[in-house]
């Protein structure tokens, strides 16, 4: 897309501000779906029907919401500190939509083919951190102060295990570009990172267990750097009323929210595109091309916001204790173990 | 003028704008914040290098950590203790010489470097392969050396963190 684009404008910057665009337009249409599928799966989970009356099963209710929000009041509290309560969430929103430009939709559309791809989107997700913790301290609120650090404190731990489940994926492949990382898992199923990738049969069976803890674990930590349910601490509704945007309210509070639920497809188009082939098609070279990539790498990536939005109805909340000791004393040494014999199994 | 030399020089503004706030804010927590778009701004100057592992890293080590532990630990002392840390204006005339002094030599070396511009960007940058067999081929000892640094960094902050704990 970027060589038809270069074709028809010239090499200039205009092309990577256009190739910028759909992301955003995605995002945009994704929240809506997302709002909806949750309130649905939220209430068939309790036994109950959700929205019923806007509408077909209430589809027409995320528009309902999202006009609702645009007509609220923009509440400033009188001794926050205006600029940075201002800028907070377009800083949020900035850094998980950043990460969207290394994200393969499919063999011929990706953002920015740098070749570092999922070690960006991992150093963008640090302007998230810097964000929440702004908000947190703009907002001038205790709740909000300790719900920033704490979410300051989860997504930087969590940040640990996460980067090392990318590299057990990385070793395999050889490659930070996740649109050459897709490309490496071609030929069906059995060829995706998570069954070992298209390596000798015996080399396979031995590296699946490892791949797929990797897996397991990247899913884990994404969930937590999202901050969802079990791993929700930092709006832990019961101690904190909202956590860091207790004092949002109106376009702001969307926008925080729009970037929560950017930030949850990012993770799982992350795991995605290392562990489970990208764009590829499960049926190897059926039904696969650039319009099916599309297609491919959605269908996985919103299984997994299911998955998330399917956990956050089912389990409770974790302590902080135990959110630290799951993080460094867990996942952290099972991912030294699976980065080891991953490198020893691919060696010999 | 092209887009990108506009988007360059956006970049130059914002590096320099948040640097002169860092310096001038009375607001310690904003000057942290602040800083946040100093660092941002530099690795923009990275990447019109094309040297986009450097500006990477720069994001990931700088924002992501030092910044984020700069902000918690100013966070932490401005409000809880209830005394607001404000930053002064002290020996303002030796302050201003030595700023005048650093800035001509810095001017002084810019102009007088033969600067090797290239006439076309080159075809691909070093990036993260040729970096990482350097590491582990030709500086390797060098490279095992700062990551046993980092480790007893690690373990003497880990030590002194626990102290109150064990005693």
């Amino acid at each position: 897309m970027q060589e038809l684009l270069k074709s028809f404008l010239g090499d200039n910057a205009l092309v990577y501000i256009i190739m910028g665009v759909p992301p955003l337009i995605f995002i945009l249409l994704y929240a809506l779906v997302t709002l909806y599928m949750e309130m649905k799966v939220s209430a068939h989970i309790q036994d109950r029907v959700a929205y019923m009356r806007t509408g077909w099963h209430g589809v027409l209710q995320p528009f309902a919401d999202i006009l609702k929000l645009i007509q609220k009041e923009d509440i400033i509290p009188a001794q926050a500190d205006k600029l940075l309560f201002t800028l907070a969430p377009y800083l949020v929103f900035t850094g998980t939509y950043a990460g969207f430009a290394a994200i393969p939709f499919s063999e011929g559309y990706i953002g920015s083919n740098i070749n570092l791809g999922v070690f960006y989107i991992v150093a963008a997700s640090s302007i998230v951190v810097a964000g929440l913790l702004m908000s947190g301290w703009a907002s001038n609120n205790k709740w909000s102060l300790l719900g920033a650090m704490r979410s300051a404190a989860q997504i930087v731990s969590y940040e640990i295990p996460s980067a090392l489940a990318i590299l057990v994926a990385v070793m395999i492949t050889g490659s930070l570009n996740l649109n050459d990382v897709s490309k490496f898992q071609e030929g069906g199923l059995f060829n995706w990172v998570v069954f070992g990738g298209p390596l000798p049969l015996l080399q396979k069976l031995a590296i699946i267990p490892f791949t797929a803890t990797a897996f397991f674990i990247l899913l884990t930590a994404g969930i937590a750097e999202a901050n969802r349910t079990p791993f929700d601490l930092p709006e832990a509704e019961s101690e904190l009323v909202q956590g860091f945007n207790t004092e949002y309210s109106g376009m702001k509070f969307a926008i925080f929210y729009v970037a929560e639920y950017a930030n949850m497809f990012l993770v799982s188009a992350v795991a995605v595109c290392l562990f489970l082939g990208g764009w590829q098609s499960p049926f190897g070279s059926a039904l696969s091309g650039p319009i099916w990539g599309v297609f491919w790498i959605v269908i996985k990536g919103m299984a997994f916001v299911f998955f998330q939005i399917w956990l956050r109805w089912t389990l409770p909340r974790l302590r902080v204790d135990q959110l630290m000791y799951v993080s460094w004393k867990v996942m952290t040494p099972m991912l030294f173990v699976c980065v080891f014999a991953v490198g020893l199994i691919l060696v010999l | 003028m092209d887009l990108a030399t506009v988007i360059f020089y956006v970049f130059v503004l914002i590096t320099l704008g948040s640097a002169a706030v860092v310096v001038v804010s009375r607001n310690i927590v904003r000057a942290a914040f602040a800083l946040l778009f100093t660092l941002f701004g530099v690795a923009a100057m990275y990447a019109f290098l094309m040297a986009d592992f450097l500006a990477v890293t720069q994001l990931l080590v700088y924002v992501g950590g030092i910044l984020v532990l700069l902000i918690f630990g100013v966070m932490l002392t401005n409000r809880q203790i209830s005394v607001d840390i404000k930053t002064g204006t002290v020996q303002t005339w030796l302050a201003a010489l030595i700023v005048a002094a650093l800035g001509g030599t810095l001017a002084g070396i810019v102009w007088s470097t033969q600067w090797n511009i290239l006439s076309q960007p080159p075809a691909e940058t070093a990036g993260a392969p040729k970096i990482g067999e350097m590491f582990l081929g030709s500086y390797l000892l060098p490279f095992e050396i700062a990551s046993a640094v980092l480790l007893v960094a690690l373990i003497g902050a880990a030590l002194i963190a626990r102290r109150e704990r064990t005693s």
